[in-house]
């Protein structure tokens, strides 16, 4: 099958004429210690299969849900930190559809009260508008056979049950790159708040795109939504997200030269192909026969808690708020700080190491972390002695070198002719000439090599 | 006459032995269960070894018998909600109530017949074959909790664990001729029991005396931390109750008896006499007609079923989706239908809203009235078979109980005679966590009538 070109010229006609319109579902899982309604650990990853499980999260008969406190506050601290309007009085309902991994042939999740709604996310000076951010729950993993030499298929239960969060933006975003930043800065704010690593390789973070690209004129007229729009399943990476936006533009941009409608359907994304292919069709919205969940009582929150939450997200620096410290406080140019802030990491380390070396460049210690010259998990006495040990070192330039030594070399005769004759303090004597001609803070060991190499030439 | 204070006592005299006790009630039940169909798993050997072993009596429960419907989850020890979909389910858990019991000492004989998941009033759609009445092989034990309320009317033994939905317990026991009490919802906890109504289901004890049910009641309630649903209340001091002596005011209802066989009328008329006798006034009261609860109920508990059958999908119980029984595939299918888009304003969400009007009701009526008293069958145990050409037996058979179910309440079935050789129910209910109250209206009763002392022919003492 012959590849289509991915990426369009942006002076193809298409771009005149077409507009795209894309709406967002992330899926975060919160790094709570246990699961969303039982005790199992949530922590999955990498343990063996099905040894992380219990009547609850397996779907046993008789056992029942009891909701995670801490998910409900970090799905609460999430809204508060995307803009939200949080829903006092919410409650789970059930979710049914049929599939092997989902044990219950329900998942908890919340449809007409979530938590959090009406919320944005400012994207470079756009506002995106967040509809509503709400809880529910992983389920299984479907492992197929070829794993394990045979043609069975298998279910993990260890991430049945972890809690998700949803994020559902209005249908705001208009490009490929635009998602990616969107996504990009939705992933630093909820691991700046730490509730979740956001790993889209781990799969802890998932994006589902919807894309409909419409008749640009007839958008200016009307601003309506059409009535398809394709979701995009299957993507692990920011990259990818980009990529099958892009195919999909393409795609739907294409059908609607020849006059045809794109369909609603759901679609899947082949990093290998670089395509998206039509997994099941949409036209007609599945039942999931939605109810509140018996099991949970309606969940009333206290306004003292949403207070609290508030005052909580005003001590947790932002990634906004990280930026510009790093460059108000720390006088850090704006490339660096965004190293510092797009690695949370880094930037911790670095904030936290930094206090400690008060009297050394910030913006070279900051390059010293960067460039991975000095380790970032040492503790703040080692890192400041190493850094300074680092930092001192003066750039001298070879001319500078050969001239002093040289000059040495000229202006003590005695010694040189010492040290030719095997002595071995006299290379310390010119040794310590040159340095007190460059100073102490240079790299001795390269000095001395220097030293060696001409005094061998002048003989 | 036996109670479990009495068989603990027994014990620790040493005029017994739990172990003899226990092989003489196998040895009766093996002798019985062909005909009456009551238990589907028995426990022998555990329950053997379990007295055999026991030397300290201290626990309120030690070596006392104890028969469980099989819609608790019992750890190694084959459940099935009497539905052949879940033949070899043997679970890897207890559930709450059972631990507590065992916690408590008490010694589990085996898992009792049903209503195959709990779905009827007859124990005649259980998947195994249905459960006769110890008064009268040829008729029905009611149900779902029939195996239960079956033996413990035949005193094998005479305490048993019931769960209700909506009459499961009192129906059961009224047809059987036993007390059974049916908690609030949320008392007891659910964790471990088969969902079927997931908003209504409550389990709660079948005995022969008011007491026994009373300290059941005691060992079992309480906050669960496994059952987002059970209340944080604290749990009163039943056994207490049994001697509070209080006088109530009683209300009566005119529709509680629409319907209701005039044999039952005149049996309760009686009742109402020496329940006057003892002190306490009637006052006449309207209440909703619970003949609407029946719709109400039925797709509250269709539309709950649905949902909580799903997980029965043929992937990990061994047994696909076509063992199903009718009357599950016809509720799972109202139930869906109920729940879909454009029908669920129309019937769930509407269901809801008469449901607040039904609690809202009963609020209004507990200002006037400490407790409601009523029939608690239209009519008396009817033949085998009768259950299975009406799809909708359940609801008729537990149309006096189901408004109290809706609203939560907690409520208690008493045995008051016998017509035409078949045991008369009275009913008692009461506003939300008035269990206390119940237990002390019920012991006055009992004191005063000792219709423990009714029983079928075959009878066991143990």
């Amino acid at each position: 099958m012959k590849t289509k070109p991915l990426f369009i010229k942006l002076s193809h006609p298409i771009f005149m004429k077409y507009k795209t319109i894309i709406g967002l579902e992330t899926h975060v899982e919160l790094a709570t210690e246990s699961k969303m309604f039982c005790g199992c650990s949530g922590n999955y990853f990498g343990q063996s299969p099905n040894s992380q499980v219990c009547p609850v999260c397996l779907g046993l008969p008789g056992a029942l849900p009891v909701p995670n406190e801490q998910a409900i506050k970090w799905t609460v601290l999430i809204g508060l930190a995307l803009n939200c309007q949080i829903n006092l009085s919410s409650y789970f309902e059930r979710k049914h559809y049929f599939y092997p991994d989902l044990p219950k042939g329900y998942q908890i999740s919340q449809y007409a009260k979530p938590l959090c709604q009406n919320g944005y996310l400012m994207v470079n000076n756009r506002k995106i508008r967040i509809n509503r951010v709400h809880l529910e729950e992983d389920t299984g993993k479907l492992l197929h056979g070829q794993q394990f030499n045979d043609k069975g298929s298998y279910i993990d239960f260890n991430r049945s049950g972890v809690p998700l969060v949803e994020i559902v933006t209005e249908p705001d975003v208009e490009s490929a790159p635009q998602a990616a930043k969107y996504l990009k800065q939705l992933q630093l704010i909820i691991q700046y708040l730490n509730v979740s690593d956001c790993d889209m390789e781990k799969g802890s973070m998932r994006c589902e795109p919807n894309i409909s690209v419409v008749n640009y004129n007839s958008w200016q007229k009307n601003q309506q939504l059409p009535d398809y729009k394709v979701e995009v399943k299957n993507i692990n990476s920011f990259r990818f997200v980009q990529q099958a936006i892009a195919f999909e533009e393409e795609r739907q941009a294409l059908l609607l030269d020849k006059n045809q409608q794109p369909k609603q359907e759901t679609r899947r994304y082949l990093e290998s192909k670089r395509q998206t292919e039509a997994m099941r069709s949409k036209e007609f919205a599945q039942d999931y026969r939605y109810f509140p969940e018996p099991d949970i009582p309606p969940l009333e929150l206290n306004p003292t808690l949403i207070q609290k939450l508030n005052k909580q997200l005003q001590t947790i620096d932002l990634p906004t708020q990280r930026l510009e410290k790093l460059m108000k406080d720390y006088g850090l140019s704006s490339e660096t700080a965004l190293v510092l802030t797009e690695n949370k990491k880094l930037g911790d380390n670095y904030l936290r190491l930094v206090k400690n070396s008060q009297d050394l460049d910030k913006t070279k210690l900051a390059n010293l972390l960067i460039n991975k010259k000095i380790a970032a998990d040492l503790n703040p006495d080692d890192f400041f002695t190493q850094a300074k040990h680092l930092l001192s070192k003066k750039n001298i330039d070879q001319a500078t070198f050969d001239q002093t030594i040289e000059k040495v070399i000229i202006d003590n005769p005695k010694a040189v002719a010492d040290y030719r004759q095997g002595k071995q303090t006299a290379l310390q004597f010119l040794l310590g000439q040159c340095l007190r001609t460059l100073g102490r803070q240079i790299e001795v060991e390269q000095l001395k090599h220097l030293l060696v190499e001409k005094l061998a030439l002048k003989k | 006459m036996t109670t479990i204070n009495r068989l603990r006592q027994s014990y620790r005299t040493k005029k017994r032995h739990p172990a003899e006790l226990i092989s003489g009630l196998f040895k009766q039940i093996k002798k019985l269960n062909p005909q009456l169909n009551a238990y589907l798993t028995l426990n022998e050997e555990l329950a053997l070894k379990q007295a055999n072993e026991l030397k300290n009596f201290d626990l309120p429960l030690a070596g006392i018998p104890i028969a469980i419907k099989d819609n608790f989850c019992t750890k190694d020890l084959r459940t099935t909600a009497s539905a052949k979909l879940l033949d070899d389910f043997v679970p890897p858990y207890d559930a709450t109530v059972i631990k507590k019991l065992k916690d408590n000492g008490a010694i589990i004989i085996g898992k009792t017949n049903m209503d195959a998941w709990a779905h009827g009033s007859s124990t005649e759609t259980s998947d195994y074959g249905p459960t006769t009445n110890p008064y009268d092989l040829n008729r029905l034990p009611g149900g779902s909790s029939g195996g239960s309320a079956a033996a413990v009317a035949s005193g094998l033994p005479p305490f048993a664990l019931g769960s209700e939905t909506a009459g499961s317990i009192r129906q059961p026991a009224a047809w059987c001729g036993v007390v059974g009490l049916k908690p609030t919802y949320g008392r007891v906890s659910r964790y471990g029991l088969i969902a079927m109504g997931s908003s209504l289901d409550c389990p709660g004890p079948l005995t022969r005396h008011v007491e026994d049910a009373a300290l059941l009641l005691g060992l079992l309630a309480g906050y669960d931390k496994y059952d987002a649903t059970s209340t944080k209340e604290p749990v009163d001091n039943y056994l207490k109750a049994l001697k509070a002596k209080r006088k109530f005011t009683l209300g009566i209802s005119d529709d509680y008896f629409e319907g209701v066989d005039s044999k039952i009328i005149n049996e309760f008329m009686k009742a109402k006499r020496i329940l006057e006798k003892l002190g306490h006034n009637f006052k006449k009261i309207k209440l909703i007609n619970p003949k609407y609860s029946i719709s109400l109920y039925t797709i509250l508990q269709r539309a709950e079923v649905s949902s909580n059958l799903c997980r029965y999908d043929g992937v990990r119980f061994g047994k696909p989706r076509s063992s199903f029984s009718q009357q599950a595939k016809r509720r799972m299918m109202l139930g869906a239908f109920t729940l879909s888009v454009g029908y669920y304003d129309a019937y769930y969400l509407k269901a809801q809203k008469i449901r607040t009007l039904i609690i809202n009701n009963f609020k209004e009526a507990f200002k006037q009235v400490d407790l409601i008293v009523a029939p608690t069958t239209p009519v008396t145990a009817l033949k085998l078979g009768e259950s299975e050409t009406n799809p909708m037996f359940g609801e008729v058979m537990d149309q006096l109980i189901e408004a109290s179910s809706i609203a939560g309440l907690p409520g208690i079935n008493l045995p008051i005679g016998l017509q035409q050789g078949l045991p008369v129910g009275l009913q008692i209910f009461g506003p939300h966590l008035s269990e206390t109250e119940i237990i002390d209206l019920a012991k006055q009763y009992e004191d005063e009538t000792a219709f423990y002392q009714i029983k079928p022919s075959d009878f066991y003492e143990i």
